[in-house]
């Protein structure tokens, strides 16, 4: 079953607007977001800011410091890229209580082409103090995310995407930090965060009929990364693939390379988007084409393994 | 109506048909904010720029960014159509290895600048002003905004900034068409009163009905006379115009039609052909 992290997200808020210290902006996309929903639920705590990402962000520090909890939600590339300094010194460097939940992550944004591609987001986020960065991998995972960083103290950035996302964590629990387990396999251990897993996981059926057993793992949290799980199955494996809809730098591969090269040095090849803009098409057929595909993971899978 | 006028509104009825058909073939695209420019665009590319298709990166060329990037359907129509490229090319608009990408990029001839994210294209179109004062050179930098896009600070940055630098050289058009991607724009951030806002900024204002071609070429031609200040046309439009059940709403402001839809668009442009030749639909 395909489902939307849009419509998750939005009717997670719907669910949590009872609480009167929830407030929600968007920027002249809530009928993409789908903050709309809780728009129409409760439409004295909603703000449309119009166009206008920094305002928005500026906006929502503002509320946390008057105790409010704010979601604030536009396209990835535009809440991060046009409102980065904002972030970083109203609500990173102040520790504010702002949720900004992104969607339209990643390549699979398709026919809008590069300029509305974000493939460096997590990257940036990760790199600011205080932040903790989470991508889930479906629409139920969403809605368990939204629902436990609503009361957590601190910034979040969550990044969901557009297109509709195959069902796979249906009630596997959501920790902020841990990874969790899909698969146990002893051969290599393929890690991914977001939308990819299902292209993982498919992967690693591949593999099996290769007669390679592979582990899978969801990485949910970019940071704070859980090292104990990348570490505890690079000693299993001995070997690790990375994959992610962001670029190779900075996200989940820099990530894990960090945590291996610091505590248990481990053969490690990365999949993403490979320094280069994206471009229009459909999205999944762009994630094709940019190898990140369930056979690109499994070709490297099987030279890694049997090199 | 004299005949030059009748031609620039069937170029632009092309323009109209032509962008429908490529939304409607990649099934993606922004029809509401194509069709209320397509006016100014055939005003601009069939009468005032002073452009070369074949040489499309002639230095003494007037140059136009398109900041409302999304409205790229019209404007790679336009480009085709004034013989930029081929025709054929607009059949490849949003798929997998096309030049004509979801939002205009530079690697399209005739395109001077690469837009999308809504406020920059101004800002760039300043660049390119300022680039002419340093060189001495004569050339008119054309930009055209959306209203929802005057949300964006950068757009009063570079209002202040216009004005400051004595840009009298841009002549910008706002594509008043009164509606963004969630609604109405006075419903969501209100602008008005607009006019009194960018004259308080220390610009030209000329105020137009952006669908009738006429009054876009007078305006233009005012603003050319150069007297310090930048300029800055309002173009009253209708979001959707030419499609009825497009007009005046943000449903359509980035869903492509499905194909029922499609065909009445089309037939709805067609009969207007039709209107504007003189002809009878019906022989
Ligand atoms: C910086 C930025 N934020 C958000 C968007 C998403 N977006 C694309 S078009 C649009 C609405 C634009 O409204 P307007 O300028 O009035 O365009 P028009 O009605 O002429 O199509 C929005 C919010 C964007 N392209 N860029």
């Amino acid at each position: 079953m395909n489902e939307s992290q849009r419509q998750a997200y939005g009717e997670t808020l719907v669910k949590l607007g009872s609480d009167r210290r929830i407030v929600v902006l968007d920027a002249d996309l809530s009928s993409s977001t789908h903050t709309i929903m809780f728009q129409r639920a409760y439409p004295d705590r909603f703000f449309n800011m119009g166009i206008q990402e920094q305002n928005m962000v500026g906006v929502a520090a503002g509320l946390a410091m008057s105790g409010k909890i704010p979601f604030a939600s536009s396209f990835a590339v535009f809440v991060v890229g046009r409102a980065y300094d904002v972030i970083r010194q109203s609500i990173a460097y102040t520790n504010a209580n702002v949720k900004i939940v992104a969607t339209h992550g990643g390549i699979t944004v398709g026919e809008d082409g590069a300029t509305h591609q974000m493939l460096e987001d997590l990257g940036i986020m990760c790199g600011l103090p205080n932040f903790r960065v989470i991508a889930p991998a479906d629409a139920q995972e969403t809605r368990r995310v939204i629902e436990n960083i609503a009361y957590v103290d601190g910034p979040f950035y969550v990044r969901l995407s557009r297109e509709k996302v195959p069902t796979i964590l249906v009630d596997e629990v959501f920790d902020i930090g841990k990874g969790i387990v899909i698969r146990e396999g002893d051969d290599i251990t393929l890690i991914s965060t977001g939308i990819v897993l299902s292209r993982v996981i498919e992967a690693a059926e591949t593999l099996a009929k290769n007669g390679i057993s592979a582990s899978v793992i969801h990485m949910p949290t970019l940071k704070p990364i859980d090292k104990d799980i990348i570490v505890k199955y690079a000693i299993r494996t001995g070997r690790i693939i990375t994959v992610e809809e962001h670029t190779v730098f900075n996200g989940l591969g820099s990530r894990v390379a960090e945590v291996l090269s610091e505590n248990h040095p481990t053969r490690l090849s990365r999949i993403g988007i490979n320094d280069v803009f994206g471009e229009s098409g459909p999205g999944w057929e762009l994630l094709e084409k940019y190898g990140i595909s369930a056979k690109n993971i499994s070709e490297k899978a099987i030279s890694m393994v049997r090199s | 109506m004299n005949i030059e006028i009748r031609d620039l509104m069937l170029r632009a009825n092309e323009i109209r048909r032509l962008a429908i058909d490529m939304i409607y073939n990649a099934q993606s695209g922004h029809p509401g904010g194509s069709l209320s420019s397509a006016d100014i665009l055939s005003a601009l590319y069939f009468k005032v720029l002073r452009v070369d298709p074949k040489n499309p990166l002639w230095e003494e060329r007037d140059r136009f960014v398109l900041s409302k990037g999304h409205a790229s359907a019209a404007y790679y129509a336009a480009l085709a159509l004034r013989g930029f490229f081929p025709l054929e090319d607009l059949k490849t608009f949003r798929k997998i290895g096309s030049m004509l990408q979801g939002h205009p990029t530079i690697h399209v001839p005739g395109v001077d600048m690469t837009t999308g994210s809504l406020g920059q294209g101004f800002s760039n179109s300043l660049g390119m002003a300022l680039s002419a004062k340093i060189d001495k050179k004569d050339y008119l930098v054309y930009v055209l905004l959306g209203d929802g896009e005057c949300n964006e600070g950068i757009v009063w940055e570079a209002a202040l900034s216009a004005a400051h630098n004595n840009l009298d050289n841009i002549i910008a058009i706002l594509d008043r068409n009164m509606y963004q991607l969630d609604g109405a724009t006075e419903k969501i951030l209100s602008l008005e009163p607009l006019q009194d806002k960018f004259r308080a900024f220390g610009w030209n204002v000329f105020n137009v009905d952006g669908h009738n071609i006429e009054e876009i070429l007078n305006a233009i031609d005012m603003a050319k006379r150069r007297n310090g200040k930048p300029n800055m046309i309002i173009a009253r439009t209708i979001k959707g115009k030419g499609v009825s059940f497009m007009e005046n709403t943000h449903e359509f402001h980035g869903k492509a039609p499905n194909k029922e839809q499609y065909e009445r668009a089309i037939k709805e442009l067609d009969e207007i052909e039709h209107k504007i030749k003189g002809a009878d639909p019906n022989e």
